[in-house]
């Protein structure tokens, strides 16, 4: 096989039945055929609760991404898979929260960067802070090694959401 | 019209007789106990009682593979499910239809590790095509065939449905199989139009084709078969078939080459290798048939025709991918390919033959026979010309007579030939053997198994015994687990470690305390009236054959090696040391 092939990242969604092992049967798939997650979320999106939207960032060559995406199509409760990066113009958001332990300069200076980066305080104590912050990935990344080069951190991030720009829906 | 109200074990029975289900392979055990009181109450279902529930599944893919219809199997939970799952990948590897059913302890229980419990769907999701664990009564009925129609659409595989005890006794609802349709499971039959048109002009224009056909054909069932054998004559292309697609193409047509493959032919794997043209009909490029990827047909356009579509561009990157059923697909290339007045370049063609039959004057499955010690490629050719005119089906363990019996053994239709393929299961075949036997009573089931092999499902002689199943299993005895030892020679300096059979038991003994017959041979001039002998008793048989211990199976592509790179024999290994990358792979 060709193995000089580029690695892409592909951000793809899943849309699935809301039943108890689907998401097990997704994640199996991923880690039984050696496929990476670099990040997945999950959440029930219809009106009456009963389909679940997955988005799931991954690599692999060209030929791997498409073995993902027909893998995941040949999944039975999967309704539809959508190759966000493949098919057009989309957004992409991911949410992280940030505490951040410091006192004095270093203090300041995350208050200050969290500005900078608009991020909320979603918390405080005298010796900390939780930030809020919503954006890319990358710039959620960039925020997290700026505040650990000031105290201890603690971070949790929700995982990338996508989602097709213009007027056509799913 | 009212309906008797019905509990859940009735609803499974009843669920099973409309879905056209005759026979069920199972064990009893706690969990199942309400449908095989169900079982006990009436009389249209009929159980074959096996010794393991690993033997069940295996019978009910022999019973499937032979038939084209869904065999269904019975357990109980915990253990009657793990002994499962074995079969299940089996199934799942090889495509074949499969419903298993399996008891579970009941609904309020599950997750306190009750007695006989065990996380079924957990365990058996990555080897099922899907599973369900029934927690809704409302659901049940509709469940069952849902399961029925996912096992035997698109590309056939096993569907576990789960359960529970309490549900079994609750009341259920009862639907019919008509009124349910599946909301998201719609596989892709036709094959795209213009790809089709793409393919046959690819086709007319080749001139060293190819066509590679699997066990997609068989799956499809006899009318897929008769298309394809229909296409390869019109096109007088060459023709390989896998392992799983042996009867596909009739082994007697002049344009078949044989088995492709690590075992497969010279002819075949040249005819790969050299090819301009490559169809693959239902096959799905496993590294036993390409050996070393980055030089497996290397100057070749290739046309990929699956009803899977993760089987298209998985190890090998195709050129035309076509999703769709074979005979579907075949039919309509048929039909473009006549209504356009295709030919094919016959003048080229004709060269390409010339080259193919030199390969083939190569003769690359002759061995040296032996007066004093039976060659075990004679006792399956002795076999073949013995039965090859009766109604004959052939199961196999796995392993080096596996390989003999499919370089040696040749195959006219499809559904007679039953084999562990994908997964490689050792004990499969004498359970398949029982499986194919139910479903074809007058019909001569032959198991070509090794003295290894057949150790690993040996219980399942009592299956026969107590069903008069007159199967026969035909042990090529050479006291080794042959393949083993002989990757052993080929890898590892003749260190032969663990593969000698020891203490094995005397079959024609074995076969007396089972209550079949046991017939042994040691010399060829006892191979025919041994086989003569079999074929005349009409009761479960064990035949002894007592093969050369050192016979190894060729030709052999050394795995990590090219299609052009075989082995012919035993003198051949020392000049072609089998490289590192080689040796890690299996």
């Amino acid at each position: 096989m060709n193995n000089n092939a580029q690695i892409e990242r592909h951000t793809v969604a899943v849309l699935v039945d809301n039943e108890p092992g689907v998401l097990a049967r997704v994640i199996g798939l991923f880690s039984g055929r050696g496929y990476n997650i670099e990040s997945l979320t999950v959440s029930a999106v219809s009106e009456d609760e009963s389909m679940s939207r997955i988005t799931i960032v991954t690599s692999g060559t060209p030929m791997i991404i498409e073995q993902i995406k027909a893998q995941l199509d040949r999944l039975v409760p999967v309704h539809e898979v959508h190759d966000l990066t493949a098919e057009g113009a989309h957004i992409e958001r991911e949410i992280a929260l940030v505490k951040v332990v410091a006192g004095g300069a270093e203090r300041r200076e995350s208050l200050r960067i969290a500005d900078i980066f608009k991020a909320a305080v979603a918390d405080t104590t005298r010796e900390s802070f939780v930030f809020s912050l919503t954006g890319k990935p990358e710039k959620l990344d960039a925020f997290v090694e700026l505040m650990r080069g000031l105290g201890k951190t603690e971070v949790a991030r929700s995982g990338v959401v996508g989602i097709a720009r213009g007027a056509k829906a799913l | 019209m009212a309906r008797e109200p019905m509990n859940g074990a009735q609803v499974v029975i009843k669920a099973l007789i409309d879905q056209g289900v005759d026979v069920v392979f199972g064990y009893p055990g706690g969990a199942v106990l309400p449908i095989y009181d169900a079982l006990f109450k009436q009389n249209q279902l009929r159980h074959i009682l096996v010794r393991q529930e690993g033997g069940a599944v295996h019978a009910a893919e022999g019973y499937a593979r032979s038939t084209g219809k869904v065999g269904v199997v019975l357990v109980t939970s915990g253990p009657g499910a793990t002994n499962a799952v074995t079969g299940l990948t089996d199934a799942l590897m090889d495509s074949i239809p499969i419903v298993c059913l399996t008891g579970q302890v009941p609904t309020h229980l599950i997750g306190n590790d009750a007695f006989q419990e065990c996380d079924t769907t957990g365990i058996t999701r990555p080897c099922t095509k899907h599973n369900y664990l029934v927690k809704d009564k409302n659901r049940l009925a509709q469940t069952l065939h849902e399961a029925f129609y996912i096992a035997r659409s698109g590309r056939p595989g096993p569907v576990v449905v789960d359960l529970p005890k309490d549900i079994q006794f609750a009341e259920c609802p009862y639907v019919g199989p008509s009124n349910v349709v599946h909301k998201t499971y719609r596989p892709q039959i036709k094959g795209d139009r213009k790809a089709i048109e793409q393919a046959v002009e690819m086709i007319a224009k080749a001139k060293r084709p190819v066509i590679y056909g699997g066990g997609g054909i068989i799956n499809s069932g006899p009318a897929a078969a008769k298309l394809f054998s229909e296409f390869v004559r019109m096109t007088g292309a060459p023709t390989t078939l896998t392992l799983m697609g042996l009867g596909a193409l009739p082994a007697t047509d002049e344009r078949y080459l044989g088995m492709l493959g690590m075992h497969g032919t010279y002819e075949a794997n040249m005819a790969m290798h050299d090819c301009d043209l490559m169809l693959c009909v239902g096959a799905r490029f496993d590294d036993r048939v390409t050996g070393r990827l980055d030089a497996f047909s290397p100057g070749s356009k290739k046309i990929h025709i699956d009803i899977d579509r993760t089987s298209i561009n998985k190890n090998v990157a195709v050129d035309l991918g076509i999703v769709g059923d074979v005979a579907h697909v075949l039919e309509d290339m048929i039909k473009v390919w006549k209504a356009g007045q295709k030919q094919v370049d016959k003048k080229a063609v004709a060269a390409w033959w010339k080259k193919v039959d030199e390969w083939r004057a190569r003769d690359c499955l002759k061995f040296k026979t032996d007066k004093k010690i039976i060659k075990p490629q004679y006792a399956i050719q002795r076999l073949y010309e013995l039965t090859r005119d009766r109604e004959t089906y052939i199961t196999t363990e796995v392993g080096q007579h596996q390989m003999w019996a499919a370089q040696h053994y040749r195959f006219e239709k499809p559904n007679r030939w039953m084999t562990s393929g994908g997964l490689g299961t050792m004990g499969y075949g004498l359970p398949a053997a029982v499986g194919v036997q139910i479903a074809h009573p007058d019909a001569l089931v032959v198991d070509i198994a090794g003295e290894a092999s057949i150790m690993m499902n040996i219980q399942e002689i009592a299956t026969a015994v107590q069903y008069r199943l007159p199967v026969k299993i035909f042990i090529i005895n050479n006291e080794y687990m042959g393949m083993v030892r002989q990757w052993q020679e080929l890898l590892h300096g003749g260190r032969y470690s663990e593969s000698y059979s020891a203490a094995l038991p005397d079959f024609v003994k074995l076969a007396e305390a089972f209550g079949a017959v046991g017939l042994r041979a040691t010399k060829p001039s006892e191979v025919d009236d041994v086989i003569g002998e079999m074929i005349a008793v009409n009761r479960p048989v064990i035949v002894d054959i007592a093969v050369d211990q050192k016979e190894n199976c060729f030709p052999m592509i050394p795995s990590g090696a090219a299609h052009n790179e075989m082995l012919f024999g035993p003198d051949d290994e020392a000049g072609k040391p089998v490289s590192e990358e080689g040796m890690v792979l299996v």
